[in-house]
């Protein structure tokens, strides 16, 4: 492994899928708007299901430069992961045919992969659920690459930026989006590669995935006025709303950035993910994992607490979790958590398990590119449990130079990133 | 580089060859196949009919019955994996920094025997019918999930996904949490849920061996390889920073493995663009990494991918790197079958006891490789000194891995010195 030499990884091009929103452009639009993208699902028949409501995605994949052979290819999570890709690359102004391969590598997270197509097929080679030795003459020719999702990462790897290096997809469920993020960011700071597409991706919008979120009762039961079904922090929020979307960045080592006059986004400071090996889908009350996963995030982006301007919380809109990220910030940050805004933007545009904590990524690099942070939407009776500054409804114009991030997700994982103005800070060297 | 380089401390295995780590290394140097007729569904209407199953694995002897509901096969032997590699390895991990341990599993496909039932509940039945436990038995973090829960380590998580090279990309992810200043990680992968949703899915790449007689199937690197044939199982090993180790004594006993000293992963551009694959800028790459020269290696595990094609593409690295006939390559997954991502996971261990042992396992099943691939293929036990080995592992799609590992006497040369 090379000497480190203060590296550091910057963000230098974003690309977005996301509901009501395909493009940076409109995304940041929508997130400042105020406005909400949940839906009554029309992906498929929802009316035999508890939660009927998703923020899906008006995406066109032909429209968006896709070929016949892609779509036919591509589950759902990898035509986003490629598409939104592409937008980042641009954005970046990266040549790909200038860059040596071997030093470019793609991390993308998901947390459940390409299961639309997974079930799609499912009941195919079943006979819709009739017999359990499934029909292998009726399996398409790729049905291993959705069995393996590593199969987004590779397409990815294979699309514009043909990237040699260290390839992977990342699943940590909710928090994936944060830690390829993370680790991709890793990667960059230890010396592997100098450039490294990394994102997340999701499309679970699914019967099965609906069903399995209905099964525990953790999505919101609003059916009669879905686009306010998510509520975050709000006192009568009963769960989220599944989105579902793509967010996917051109990360640079910082000299490399600059050897080519890019354009910074933002530079990830720190990054730490734990454990709170408490419960597969509970979460303790007090919040200490996540805290924990703050301060070290901090620590490594040697940033203060009081410093940070902006929180962008997980807040999915769940009983427990609101709750426990309250819990969280108080201790992480201690008087200055009553200071700093707070905001959720899952209340926009859903919870897109994997993909969301990228997307999340880009709402802060664009928070700190334009001095704004996004509402917390649909939050009108304030919870005596939830007593912090949830920016409520409207969008607010304020400095901006260093961000927290924030995940939580099934299997304990809490996950949490300091993004800070380019030139600010810099995270620890390995 | 030898300080920063994690040392391995304990291992879990659960394999074809055995439950646990004497029973596998004990039938893997016998050459002891675990290959044979699928058991757990009726595979006759499939054109691949055999498999490498774990035996003997009663999970009601291991896991509370609370446990049993709520996971996968798979789950209940990567948690029986992660209790025998803490035993191992000595270690309570309520005794150490609260986040101190952290987890890092890889997967192929999840809990998809547990999400093929679900999958029928639904369809069959009724979303009513879909168990509470779906939403996380079945997604890729669950081991990693599971095993922090079930043992209390609040380090820092991960789970990836490259297919079989998720064995080998888990242990260097952990590698690199361990050098920023982690403790400990339980590193690994347990993998494979036989069930006939999985295995149309497997069928579907067309790499599948179709032969019926289990000492014919799997022949990588022979003239009449035609595919390989699948199993479950794989390893979670301790891996520890060298002065944490020290510290709580685990290094006194000598009954430490060795270290991992080099680890790279590459990818390759797609097959139709004429360029080369890149497993062997990841093997050159480890090497390096561990600051070794070709010549240091005392022995290669070869993916042994089984097919045509891609065992040239593998026999043609290791030529380049290290001259024709130029280095021992074994693969003792002809034992075992292709464990998804618990296949290369286990080599590492397997490469770890071969190291204490000064023995190299064998390959079995294949009597000459093809003379074009100029190997030095293991074929029955080969004593001799052993201080380091190189393990490669690809995933379906273009992923290349390679680590090395040395043992508690570590490489021959010094490693600052290359």
């Amino acid at each position: 492994m090379r000497a480190p030499e203060n590296r550091r990884a910057v963000i230098t091009g974003i690309g977005i899928v996301a509901p009501g929103a395909i493009g940076v452009k409109p995304f940041w639009e929508l997130l400042t708007s105020g406005r909400t993208a949940t839906r009554t699902i029309t992906a498929f028949d929802p009316s035999p299901f508890r939660s009927r409501m998703a923020a899906e995605c008006d995406f066109d994949p032909a429209a968006e430069g896709l070929t016949p052979r892609q779509i036919r290819r591509m589950d759902r999570a990898a035509q986003f992961a490629v598409v939104a890709a592409r937008e980042g690359i641009q954005d970046s102004g990266i040549d790909p045919d200038a860059l040596d391969r071997s030093r470019v590598g793609v991390v993308i997270g998901s947390a459940v992969g390409c299961t639309t197509s997974l079930e799609n097929e499912y009941v195919v080679v079943s006979d819709s659920g009739s017999r359990w030795l499934v029909d292998h003459t009726y399996a398409v020719p790729h049905l291993f690459d959705y069995f393996v999702p590593s199969s987004i990462a590779a397409e990815v790897a294979h699309d514009r930026i043909a990237a040699e290096g260290p390839v992977s997809l990342v699943s940590t469920g909710c928090t994936s989006g944060l830690d390829a993020v993370g680790r991709a960011a890793d990667l960059i700071v230890d010396g592997t590669a100098d450039v490294m597409v990394a994102g997340a991706t999701e499309a679970p919008i699914s019967p099965i995935t609906v069903a399995c979120f209905d099964a525990i009762k953790a999505t919101s039961p609003y059916n009669d006025r879905p686009a306010e079904a998510s509520r975050p922090f709000d006192r009568t929020r009963r769960g989220f709303v599944l989105g579902e979307g793509a967010a996917v960045f051109v990360l640079e080592e910082r000299e490399h950035a600059r050897r080519r006059g890019a354009e910074v986004y933002a530079e990830i400071a720190g990054f730490a993910a734990r454990c709170n090996a408490f419960h597969m889908t509970g979460l303790s009350p007090d919040g200490r994992e996540m805290a924990e996963a703050i301060r070290a995030a901090l620590a490594e982006a040697r940033t203060d607490p009081s410093e940070i301007d902006y929180v962008n919380a997980h807040g999915s809109g769940t009983r427990q979790n609101d709750r426990h990220e309250t819990a969280a910030f108080k201790l992480s940050l201690g008087e200055h958590a009553r200071r700093t805004p707070v905001s959720s933007i899952k209340s926009m545009i859903g919870h897109s398990l994997g993909a969301i904590g990228s997307l999340e990524i880009a709402a802060c690099a664009l928070a700190i590119r334009h001095g704004v942070v996004p509402p917390t939407a649909n939050l009108r009776e304030p919870d005596p449990e939830c007593d912090l500054d949830y920016v409520p409804l409207e969008a607010r114009s304020v400095a901006v130079s260093d961000v927290l991030t924030v995940g939580s997700g099934f299997g304990g994982f809490q996950s949490a990133m300091v993004l800070t103005e380019p030139g600010s800070r810099g995270r620890a060297a390995a | 580089m030898s300080g920063a380089d994690p040392v391995v401390t304990g291992m879990g295995v659960l394999a074809p060859t055995g439950l646990g780590r004497d029973e596998h290394w004990t039938n893997t140097l016998d050459g002891a196949s675990a290959i044979g007729p699928v058991t757990r569904f009726d595979a006759d209407r499939y054109p691949s009919r055999l498999a490498g199953e774990v035996p003997r694995f009663v999970p009601e002897e291991h896991l509370s019955s609370r446990l049993l509901p709520q996971t996968d096969h798979m789950t209940r032997m990567a948690l029986v994996a992660s209790d025998w590699a803490l035993a191992d390895a000595g270690v309570d991990p309520a005794a150490l920094p609260e986040y101190g341990v952290g987890v890092v599993t890889a997967a192929s496909a999840g809990g998809f025997e547990f999400g093929h039932r679900e999958l029928e509940n639904l369809w069959g039945r009724g979303p009513e019918y879909v168990s509470a436990y779906q939403s996380f038995a079945w997604f890729y973090a669950v081991n990693t999930g599971q095993i922090s829960i079930r043992h209390g380590l609040r380090g820092p998580a991960g789970v990836l996904v490259t297919e079989q090279a998720g064995g080998l990309d888990a242990l260097g992810q952990a590698r690199r949490d361990l050098r920023r200043g982690q403790r400990m990680v339980l590193a690994g992968a347990v993998d494979g849920s036989p069930c006939p949703w999985g295995w149309v899915a497997q069928l579907s790449t067309a790499r599948m061996s179709r032969r019926t007689d289990p000492t014919r199937a799997y022949r990588p690197f022979d003239p009449e390889a035609d595919g390989y044939v699948p199993g479950e199982g794989g390893a979670l090993l301790v891996l520890e920073r060298e002065d944490a180790a020290r510290a709580r004594g685990a290094l006194d006993d000598g009954r430490w493995y060795g270290r991992i000293t080099g680890y790279a992963s590459t990818f390759d551009p797609p097959p139709d663009s004429g360029r080369r694959a890149n497993l062997l800028r990841a093997a050159r790459a480890a090497l390096d990494d561990a600051g070794l020269r070709p010549g240091d290696i005392s022995v290669v595990f070869a993916d042994a991918a089984g097919t045509r094609a891609e065992d040239a593409v593998e026999a043609e690295a290791l030529r380049s790197l290290f001259g024709p006939y130029g280095v021992p390559v074994t693969a003792p997954k002809t034992m075992t079958g292709r464990l998804s991502s618990g296949g290369p996971a286990l080599d590492v261990a397997t490469a770890l006891l071969a190291l204490r042992d000064g023995v190299i396992p064998p390959t079995v099943n294949v009597a000459r490789p093809l003379p074009d691939h100029t190997l030095d293929l293991v074929t029955s036990p080969r004593r001799g000194p052993l201080s380091t080995a190189l393990i490669l592992a690809r995933g379906h799609g273009g992923f290349n891995s390679a680590l090395v590992v040395a043992g508690p006497g570590g490489p021959p040369s010094d490693p600052t010195q290359p």
